[in-house]
């Protein structure tokens, strides 16, 4: 029964797509990764922002990675957008990379749910 | 005002910058309309560390040659006849000797050909291994986020040493009478910086335009790296204007650009200090256009640069193939360890000697262990497997053994024994070549910032 009602209630919130305008990766460097996300507007800006929904906790779960390996989580109010960057587990081109320019890293996020 | 006297008001200061990268082209009419706003500079970034460390170590331009004539070609011809100065920064993309002098060649091609004349400023963005060497005897190495500390073995290994210059070798060279200036590798901002800076225009201001600016049109919307983009320079503040009628910026087309490819937007740091955004504002400005205020230039009182440089690592071979069978789709991940296994034994090649890597599309091909979804939905897979061996020879036949082994593994439950791949091309194996690591991403202090060779050749 309890867990049913949890079950309900994660469904009731909502997913991330719904908030965000723009979600990317991209190197900053070769040995990180930065994540974007940019909201549709001010509010879901803000509500991330007080609700601290993007925690380096989350985003180590997220993407199975060490929290140590979350440089930073940036608050970047002109453009209502968060920034996260972590550590590149291989550096950019070196051998084992899959991704040589990061652009395709960023599907975890999708699951953010609020 | 009585008893005071104004200081001289600084004119608006216009740069053109025609591309993202010299070489991803530009509309001529965009182009023709930036001329036509009479610039007091054209200029562009040639180069990345984005595509990866191949093409510094090679010592190969990662754009095209003809493409890149085409783009400097247009620059030059229009710049020499108004009298614009041209600068370009970390020419041949990696901005190492072999790139700048293929980037100078180039020039000289044009010069001949348009029967021009100019005086042409070089820099070169090489640091010899003794210099670094050295820096790390005083401790004046240390490394970016992530890195290891820098070794003198690891400085041994690396080829092609670059350190990012600031706006000072620019300057030293425009002030000489320079008309085009070709640079190595270069702090994106002070290609486009450099000259406002030394006229006396504010060096945030200078730094961040040019920020935006070494992405051309991407920061306006919609954003195009193929595209020329207009910075206006003021005093207390700088526009931003399109010039193609499809585009325009807006606050917030700017403002997301500076998130771009950086770890932290607020602060942004280059040579000898780092652009602060925290007080910075977008505005609407008409027409298309945005001001930016607020940017400042906060020196660091030590001056570092960033260098970089790649090491070799082996030689790559790849091959390409699918496979659509479900029943070795279920037990793909055992059927690739004891394929690996197997062309070790084969081969007797230790894991230090000879790299064996499966790149499996339609699994985990794109994000590798990052790939939160552990098992595949999909009908068929694509595989590229990748060999890198300590000679082109030893990857090719390690390749070879690790293909044959995994086209013809009798897995259990296996019902089609013909062959567990298909393979889309015949030859089915492509040797690639050098592999490249980064080996130096670390910042050196130096006490001169023109400590770059530059030189000066009259066409």
């Amino acid at each position: 029964m309890a867990a049913n009602q949890k079950k309900i209630r994660k469904n009731k919130k909502k997913s991330i797509l719904q908030a965000a305008r723009v979600i990317r990766s991209k190197n900053s460097g070769p040995f990180e990764l930065t994540l974007d996300i940019m909201f549709k507007n001010k509010n879901y800006y803000e509500l991330f922002k007080k609700n601290k929904i993007i925690t380096a906790r989350k985003i180590a779960s997220l993407y199975q990675i060490p929290v140590s390996d979350v440089l930073k989580i940036v608050y970047f109010d002109p453009s209502q957008a968060i920034k996260v960057t972590i550590r590149r587990k291989i550096p950019s081109g070196s051998p084992g990379d899959t991704d040589i320019y990061g652009a395709q890293q960023h599907v975890p996020l999708f699951n953010i749910r609020f | 005002m009585p008893g005071t006297k104004m200081k001289r008001k600084l004119p608006p200061f216009k740069i053109l910058s025609t591309t993202a990268i010299l070489g991803y082209g530009f509309p001529e009419s965009s182009f023709w309309r930036g001329i036509r706003k009479k610039p007091d500079l054209i200029a562009a970034d040639a180069g990345s560390t984005d595509p990866g460390p191949y093409y510094l170590g090679a010592g190969k331009s990662f754009t095209n040659r003809t493409a890149v004539k085409r783009d400097l070609r247009m620059m030059i011809k229009a710049g020499v006849e108004k009298g614009i100065p041209v600068v370009i920064g970390t020419a041949g993309g990696s901005g190492a000797r072999p790139h700048v002098d293929w980037c100078l060649e180039i020039v000289e091609e044009i010069a001949r050909e348009e029967n021009l004349h100019f005086k042409l400023g070089v820099a070169y963005g090489d640091v010899s291994k003794e210099t670094v060497l050295q820096a790390i005897k005083e401790k004046r190495i240390k490394p970016l986020e992530f890195v290891p500390e820098l070794t003198p073995e690891t400085v041994e290994q690396s080829e092609n040493i670059v350190a990012q210059m600031g706006v000072e070798p620019f300057i030293k060279l425009l002030k000489e009478g320079c008309q085009v200036v070709v640079a190595g590798r270069s702090y994106d901002p002070a290609v486009f910086a450099a000259l406002p800076i030394s006229l006396g225009y504010d060096p945030g201001l200078a730094l961040h335009l040019g920020k935006i600016l070494e992405c051309a049109a991407i920061a306006a919307t919609p954003g195009s790296g193929s595209d020329c983009a207009l910075g206006i320079l003021e005093e207390d503040s700088f526009i931003l204007e399109a010039l193609s009628p499809e585009r325009k910026f807006t606050p917030q087309s700017a403002a997301a650009h500076t998130l771009y490819e950086k770890s932290d937007p607020y602060e942004l740091p280059g040579p000898g200090g780092a652009i602060n955004l925290r007080e910075c504002t977008f505005e609407e400005a008409g027409n298309g256009r945005v001001r930016v205020r607020g940017s400042r230039f906060v020196p660091s009182g030590e001056y570092w640069v960033k260098l970089e440089a790649v090491r070799l690592t082996g030689y790559r071979s790849i091959s390409i193939a699918g496979v659509r069978d479900p029943i070795m789709i279920s037990k793909i991940d055992s059927i690739l360890k004891e394929v690996e296994k197997r062309a070790r034994d084969i081969m007797k090649i230790s894991p230090a000697e000879g790299r064996i890597f499966f790149h499996v599309y339609g699994k985990n091909g794109v994000m590798g262990e990052l790939e939160p979804v552990k098992k595949t939905l999909s009908h068929e897979l694509g595989i590229v497997i990748e060999t890198i061996g300590r000679s082109q020879e030893e990857a090719d036949s390690l390749l070879a053994v690790t293909r044959s082994a995994l086209l013809h593994f009798g897995y259990e439950g296996r019902i089609a024994t013909a062959g567990n791949l298909a393979f889309p091309f015949s030859p089915s194996d492509v040797a690639m070549g050098k592999v490249f690591e980064f080996s130096i991403y670390h910042l050196m202090k130096v006490e001169d910032p023109n400590f770059f060779r530059t030189e000066i050749r009259e066409l």
